[in-house]
């Protein structure tokens, strides 16, 4: 009886996340289940779902009942909000547009940089193979995309059409294009393809401590794109459920000096400063961009230069030919 | 012994020295390259990648190994892949037994029918399998609103897992028992019926004992699929950790997280099973390849 009891008092959450949020999740949920049982006297369960991004968004649209999504990029919780399960403006309602850490797109090359590469302009030299996801399908290849597109543009005399020249010159050195940033980082450090990957500062405290920290050496360019990890309630399902309060204390958390350092120890940047601060060696100072900002948002961006017959499919186009 | 083969070399004394099969007329290099040929290709194809799920399951050493089946999460979907497994193979018994019989034993309009829609599973790719209940039990399926109003939880939840499951292997057994039934025909039970059988007995005393073998065959092929069927399943699982994960689903996770021995063991162990599956069918094939062949003769 008791046991009955206890279990229909005990919440249960379901955080549908993307791939690599795993190691992240494990520690931050440990973390809130004992915030929450020790200001409310409630035990909570908190279950995880990780999938690529966009994966997990469409099983979300599908009836997969998610109190909480974390994603890596924000179009993919539009899409739930577009079917109508939560608020379109979402990203108003936490602190910066929702999203409590973010992280850089770096380069990561082999033992000693062979191919002395030091900014983007090395990866476009003949003779260098770069490692990228597809953009198409992945969220890590279209963040290195428009880095490259940014910076191209952002040289002196540089523009959009320069800009495209660069590309294709950069698409020109990739071999594979792998599905998504996990496929990438096998290619790269277990069959040991190309001379740098172009990916999440996360993944590399993942590769080092995979394949072998002294393998690896992390080069940071000149300028940069930050990929913010947006978090939202979803308030149809949390509202039905019943766990709209413990699923919001859930997401304040996140902002926490506990959440934050959580954060900083897997290798995603944090937003509060104090903390990002603190782990100044991990994290050196970077030069970064958003997309707001550089492509007037991603609904844009994607529409621009991923939609099918845009610059992305041109580019590769030309660079195949 | 010697007394009957010294007979026959007295009755027979122009028996050739060596045996050859008229048949083969091709050259001694033609057989052996042939032979070659298909040997490597087994080998390059088959055995080698089964060799290097257990050679990476194990290179961290037996330690290691069965310590990858001490996670909670594992072993959660080695549970689920039993249950799912536990309801598919029965569901798919009797219908399997149903359909054959009822193929073979009757002529009815639309028979044909029933035996194209028996094979539908075999020729949908296993995503669109998914995509169909996705489709009528999810979110914005027909049905699904209806469900979710009554809180019962279809696709994303465990039942979805079984449905898809059901769906993959429903021809195993019917498309095994079909043919066999086929050649058996319909003497012996009509022989028992006009002997005063009743349809159970007759079922139960002299078909059954006539297609058991080839029953058995096609209970193994179908708990193979059922345990190794990833694509539809993926598609409807929701992928929640320690709930809707079947231990195809959690390979692919662990080796996304970089956790090779724990991938490659639990692969391993889908690979057992299929070694097992295999040496059960060769066993039955070799133990009771008289009974089969007499079935299978009539």
């Amino acid at each position: 009886m008791s046991m009955a009891a206890a279990r229909a008092d005990a919440a249960e959450l379901l955080n549908a996340s993307y791939d690599v949020a795993r190691a992240v999740y494990q520690d931050l949920n440990l973390a809130f289940i004992a915030d929450w049982k020790q200001k409310t006297g409630e035990s909570l369960t908190i279950d995880q779902s990780h999938g690529g991004s966009s994966k997990q968004a469409r099983a979300v649209i599908d009836g997969l009942e998610a109190d909480v999504v974390s994603m890596n990029n924000p179009l993919d919780i539009d899409a739930i909000a577009k079917a109508g399960l939560l608020p379109l403006d979402w990203q108003a309602r936490l602190p910066n547009h929702s999203s409590p850490s973010w992280s850089p797109i770096l380069f990561i090359v082999r033992k000693g940089n062979p191919k002395n590469i030091r900014d983007w302009d090395d990866l476009i030299k003949p003779g260098v193979q770069i490692i990228i996801p597809n953009p198409k399908t992945s969220g890590n290849g279209r963040y290195s995309y428009l880095a490259a597109w940014q910076y191209a543009r952002s040289k002196p005399g540089g523009s959009d059409d320069t800009a495209i020249v660069f590309e294709q010159k950069l698409f020109a050195n990739v071999p594979v294009l792998d599905t998504g940033g996990r496929g990438a980082t096998t290619t790269f450090a277990q069959r040991e393809l190309g001379d740098v990957l172009l990916t999440f500062e996360n993944e590399v405290s993942l590769i080092r401590g995979e394949f072998g920290a002294d393998k690896f050496r992390v080069v940071i360019p000149s300028l940069t794109v930050r990929a913010d990890n947006p978090i939202a309630l979803v308030d149809k399902v949390a509202a039905k459920k019943n766990t709209t309060k413990a699923a919001q204390a859930y997401l304040q958390f996140h902002y926490t000096r506990a959440a934050q350092e959580i954060f900083a120890k897997n290798g995603l940047r944090p937003i509060d400063a104090a903390v990002l601060k603190a782990h100044a060696a991990e994290f050196p100072a970077v030069n970064v961009f958003d997309v707001d900002q550089a492509f007037g948002g991603w609904p844009k961006a994607q529409a621009d230069h991923f939609a099918d017959g845009a610059s992305f499919d041109k580019i590769i186009a030309a660079a195949h030919r | 012994m010697t007394l009957s083969h010294s007979q026959s070399a007295q009755t027979l004394p122009f028996e050739p020295l060596m045996q050859r099969n008229a048949a083969i007329t091709e050259a001694r290099w033609v057989r052996a390259t042939l032979t070659a040929i298909a040997i490597l290709f087994l080998a390059g194809f088959l055995l080698l990648p089964l060799l290097s799920v257990f050679v990476t399951a194990l290179s961290k050493g037996i330690g290691a190994y069965f310590a990858s089946f001490g996670s909670a999460e594992t072993q959660a979907a080695i549970k689920l892949t039993l249950l799912a497994a536990g309801i598919a193979v029965p569901a798919n018994l009797v219908f399997g037994l149903s359909a054959a019989w009822a193929i073979t034993k009757f002529e009815f309009r639309g028979k044909q029918f029933l035996m194209t829609l028996i094979d539908l599973p075999f020729s949908v790719s296993p995503v669109v399998a998914g995509l169909i209940y996705i489709l009528v039990f999810g979110a914005q399926g027909w049905a699904g609103p209806w469900f979710s109003a009554h809180d019962i939880k279809v696709v994303f939840a465990v039942p979805g897992i079984v449905l898809a499951t059901i769906f993959v292997t429903f021809p195993f057994i019917a498309r095994e028992l079909i043919p066999l039934m086929q050649e058996l025909g319909t003497d012996d039970e009509q022989a028992a019926l006009s002997l005063g059988a009743s349809g159970w007995q007759t079922f139960w005393h002299v078909t059954l004992p006539n297609i058991k073998w080839g029953l058995l065959y096609g209970v193994l092929l179908c708990n193979a699929r059922a345990m190794g069927e990833f694509g539809a399943v993926s598609v409807v699982s929701g992928h929640i950790r320690g709930l809707t994960n079947t231990m195809p689903l959690h390979i692919e996770i662990l080796y996304n997280d970089y956790q090779f021995v724990p991938a490659f063991a639990v692969a391993s162990l889908l690979a057992l099973l299929a070694l097992i599956t295999l040496a059960a069918k060769s066993l039955l094939e070799w133990r009771f390849a008289d009974q089969l062949a007499a079935t299978r003769r009539h």
